[in-house]
């Protein structure tokens, strides 16, 4: 009998460092040691253990900043991968499933919209709604289906030649039944890593364009909001640059070691 | 042959959707142009003459192929904000950030193949945890964060280069390159640790196929059958991988640029972003998509060169 084994160190230490963080974010959600917006203290502190993680020019306490911060660059993440996978596994599914004509089209128009990186084209749509919170989560949504649609196309159109489809289709299966029964459950195994790189590569988008200035504007602040914010005071204060960075890098870390994790479920032993 | 020249037409046509679909982006969003110019206090007689001999109050499509003209010859209009062709703004600016992504690219290709290869041969080795930890750890940590270090710690610290200090490329090259080459690693790293898992995960879905049992089972050298058979069947992949990589490379170098103070394209974008050159904006978001999908396509060449498969029409 084949017994597939599902927990490995990757998925653990991943559900583990994930869970500490996602934790620390949800409860900054409500509750933070100081105020983050107020002045709270001497400014330019050293990190001290009445300030974790020190404080800025303005006397705000950096960890309640990044603990209520992280909240928004979670949201835009969970977002923006809702709309791009969600949108790209229905695009991809019917292309990769009917190929022809539609399949040509819209491989183009993929083609067409993966030509542009995701950072200037999240810019040219922010450009064009203007910056903000939901702005962003439509943008990198947008900007992240193209990406979606091609991997979900060749997880679907890979199996469309196989002799259980064949065999469904024989059997009289609707289509909704083949792509949603049949052939969805045998793409989880290209879907589920590529949803924690996605993740990944939201935090790290909403990052860049509000490191640029284009992205989460005050009031709400973000990770990367702080980041651009942080340059400024690099030299008087760099564990402001250090501890936000370092708390995207460990979010970013723990959910990776999951995508690590489930790929390799059951891979061990057969 | 047939196959590649198809590929060709797809790609002029993909330039082409390309360039469309920016310049109505930025025709919607790009406001007056001659009130851009002339500013608020200019006369409506002046700014009809300015649109006259501008051509805006010509059909859009008609503009449309008028500009479209205009940067085939190499006329990419009139920067806004520094009365220059946008032309000779930019090119200079463009062989910077060329060579940084080149290098950039270059460095990953060098990389991620021999890490790809040691990590897939020794995937059932006891310490192969700690390769695939650190490889994570790489992807984790984001490009302008590690610059920021970087720019810290070899800049400041240690006094590899002086951050800020980018020394003219045409006339030091030298110089310059030492100076790109930080930037380059900066935008490398997340992808060299991509590229090598990429690698090494379609290596070991390889190795699990029945004609590799069957090459080891008659006798094979299992490092033979990897590199004349294994390898040249993950290649394909990879270097389609590769190819969607120029997007992220492009794109990581804008911020990248930033953090580093190299006078490039992406810097030169965000500036003009800021004071809403549009002209200029629309030029480089039309050069760097182009830049993409020739990278893009050239991926598509070599794999029809290396697979057959794809020469004979069997999909993508």
């Amino acid at each position: 009998m084949m017994k597939k084994k599902i927990w490995n160190g990757y998925l653990i230490a991943g559900l583990v460092i994930t869970s500490i963080v996602l934790i620390w974010i949800i409860v900054g959600q409500f509750y933070t040691p100081y105020d983050p917006t107020q002045m709270t203290g001497a400014k330019l502190q050293a990190p001290s253990a009445a300030h974790l993680f020190g404080t800025d020019k303005f006397g705000r306490d950096i960890f309640s900043r990044v603990m209520s911060g992280a909240g928004t660059t979670l949201l835009v993440a969970v977002a923006t991968i809702g709309i791009g996978a969600v949108a790209g596994t229905l695009i991809g599914a019917l292309t990769g499933y009917f190929g022809g004509y539609v399949d040509e089209v819209l491989m183009r128009l993929n083609d067409v919209l993966t030509a542009f990186p995701s950072i200037l084209l999240g810019l040219v749509v922010i450009s064009i709604l203007g910056p903000g919170k939901y702005n962003v989560i439509l943008a990198l949504g947008i900007v992240f289906i193209p990406g979606y649609a091609r991997l979900m196309r060749t997880a679907f159109a890979s199996q469309r030649e196989i002799n259980y489809i064949i065999s469904a289709q024989l059997m009289g299966a609707s289509t909704a039944r083949i792509l949603a029964i049949h052939m969805l459950p045998n793409t989880f195994s290209t879907l589920l890593p590529a949803l924690t790189i996605g993740f990944n590569n939201a935090v790290l988008a909403e990052a860049s364009m509000s490191f640029l200035g284009i992205g989460v504007m005050p009031p709400d602040i973000s990770l990367g909001y702080m980041l651009s914010e942080s340059q400024g005071m690099l030299r008087t204060a760099p564990w402001y640059a250090l501890s936000v960075g370092t708390v995207i890098a460990v979010l970013v870390f723990g959910v990776g070691m999951i995508g690590e994790g489930i790929q390799r479920i059951g891979k061990e032993d057969l | 042959m047939k196959y590649a020249l198809r590929r060709i037409m797809a790609l002029v046509l993909t330039m082409i959707a390309v360039s469309f679909l920016t310049f109505a982006a930025f025709h919607l969003i790009g406001g007056d142009p001659a009130q851009a110019i002339l500013g608020t206090s200019a006369t409506p007689e002046r700014l009809e003459l300015l649109r006259h001999e501008m051509g805006l109050d010509r059909p859009f499509l008609v503009q449309y192929f008028h500009w479209l003209a205009g940067f085939v010859t190499g006329d990419l209009g009139t920067s806004y904000s520094y009365r220059q062709p946008v032309a000779e703004l930019i090119m200079p600016k463009l062989g910077v950030t060329f060579v940084m992504v080149m290098l950039s690219f270059l460095i990953i290709v060098a990389l991620s193949f021999p890490l790809g290869m040691q990590d897939a041969q020794h995937s059932e080795g006891k310490f192969s945890w700690v390769w695939t930890v650190i490889g994570q750890i790489c992807m984790a940590v984001p490009s302008f964060f590690l610059s920021i270090i970087v720019s810290y710690v070899c800049g400041i610290v240690l006094r590899f280069f002086t951050p800020g200090d980018f020394p003219d490329m045409y006339r030091h090259f030298g110089s310059a390159l030492h100076y790109l080459f930080f930037a380059a690693v900066c935008i490398a790293v997340p992808r060299i640790a991509m590229c090598a898992r990429m690698l090494k995960s379609t290596i070991i879905g390889e190795m699990e196929k029945s004609y590799v049992r069957t090459a080891i089972s008659r006798g094979n050298d299992r490092q033979a059958v990897l590199k004349y058979h294994v390898l040249k069947n993950s290649l394909v992949p990879t270097i389609a991988f590769l190819g969607q990589t120029m997007a992220e490379i492009v794109g990581g170098g804008i911020v990248v640029e930033q953090v580093f103070g190299i006078p490039g394209i992406g810097r030169f974008l965000v500036s003009s972003i800021a004071t809403r050159d549009y002209p200029v904006v629309q030029a480089l978001v039309v050069i760097m998509a182009f830049w993409v999908i020739m990278a893009g396509t050239i991926a598509d060449l070599i794999n029809m060169k290396i697979d057959p498969r794809l020469r004979l029409g069997g999909g993508e």
